[in-house]
């Protein structure tokens, strides 16, 4: 009898250098990773996928995928359809602050206490969504 | 008169090691200390359009990796069709620094501080030595 491998949801942040929204999404994924369901899920360089890498491309194809975009170019959804990838869900930093007005973010360094508040109000939603999926 | 390009500094950010949080650090320091540089997220070159996948082509580049993948590189090579002019590896810098490797890929520990200082320094060497060839 064969056993079927257990899938576990892949996180994957933008990371986005040119501004705060970028480094919010990859605060919210590590919260995903290492804080809310450590062990169940799982995380990817995004650029790997960028440059086609084999591995990575398996990787994303066998296990539900969540990403998370810090702007409206939205790398992180493009690179994992571009691939055929399970994409799962896909969170915007964007409509997090939509919902969350008061919130001001401060820098792609340093994204200050509210960025740490919209990261881990992202995190949460993502949490959602690879709990279903786990 | 014949404008200069800036020089393009484009780092892995890569979110699975602790080295994609050096690259992605040391790149951003520099991008805020100097006006001659500019940057471009990795995973645009595969998301976004023509513009961007020129960025290589209008402005020399100089990559930072976090890891001996060198995907900065190989997106440079793969989608702007002209090779880096200079490769920078935290890796590398790594071993022949004798630094420890950096243990967080969520945060920059005080320990690492003279990781990402080191490799700001060699950043600001190449990008004077590439405009010196320019």
């Amino acid at each position: 009898m064969s056993v079927k491998k257990k899938s576990k949801p892949i996180i994957i942040p933008c990371s986005g250098i040119g501004k705060a929204v970028g480094a919010i999404t990859r605060r919210a994924t590590y919260i995903v990773t290492d804080e809310l369901l450590p062990s169940v899920t799982d995380s990817i360089c995004l650029p790997l996928l960028t440059i086609q890498d084999k591995e990575t491309v398996r990787k994303i194809r066998e296990n539900p995928c969540i990403t998370i975009d810090g702007c409206v170019a939205q790398c992180a959804k493009k690179n994992v359809e571009h691939h055929h990838g399970k994409l799962k869900g896909n969170i915007k930093i964007l409509d997090v602050m939509k919902e969350n007005q008061k919130l001001k973010p401060g820098t792609v360094l340093d994204i200050g206490p509210d960025g740490e508040k919209l990261a881990r109000k992202t995190a949460e939603k993502v949490a959602k969504i690879a709990g279903d999926e786990s | 008169m014949k404008i200069k390009p800036k020089i393009g500094l484009i780092s892995c950010s890569g979110e699975g090691l602790s080295e994609g949080m050096i690259s992605r650090e040391a790149t951003r320091r520099i991008l805020e200390q100097r006006d001659d540089v500019v940057t471009i997220c990795l995973p645009l070159f595969l998301a976004g359009g023509q513009e961007e996948r020129d960025f290589a082509k209008n402005n020399p580049c100089i990559t930072i990796d976090g890891c001996d993948k060198i995907c900065a590189a190989k997106g440079v090579e793969m989608y702007g069709k002209v090779d880096p002019k200079s490769s920078i590896v935290i890796s590398e810098i790594v071993e022949k620094g004798k630094h420890s490797r950096p243990k967080s890929k969520s945060r920059i520990e005080s320990e690492d501080q003279k990781l990402v200082q080191e490799t700001m320094r060699i950043i600001n060497r190449e990008v004077d030595r590439v405009k010196e060839e320019e």
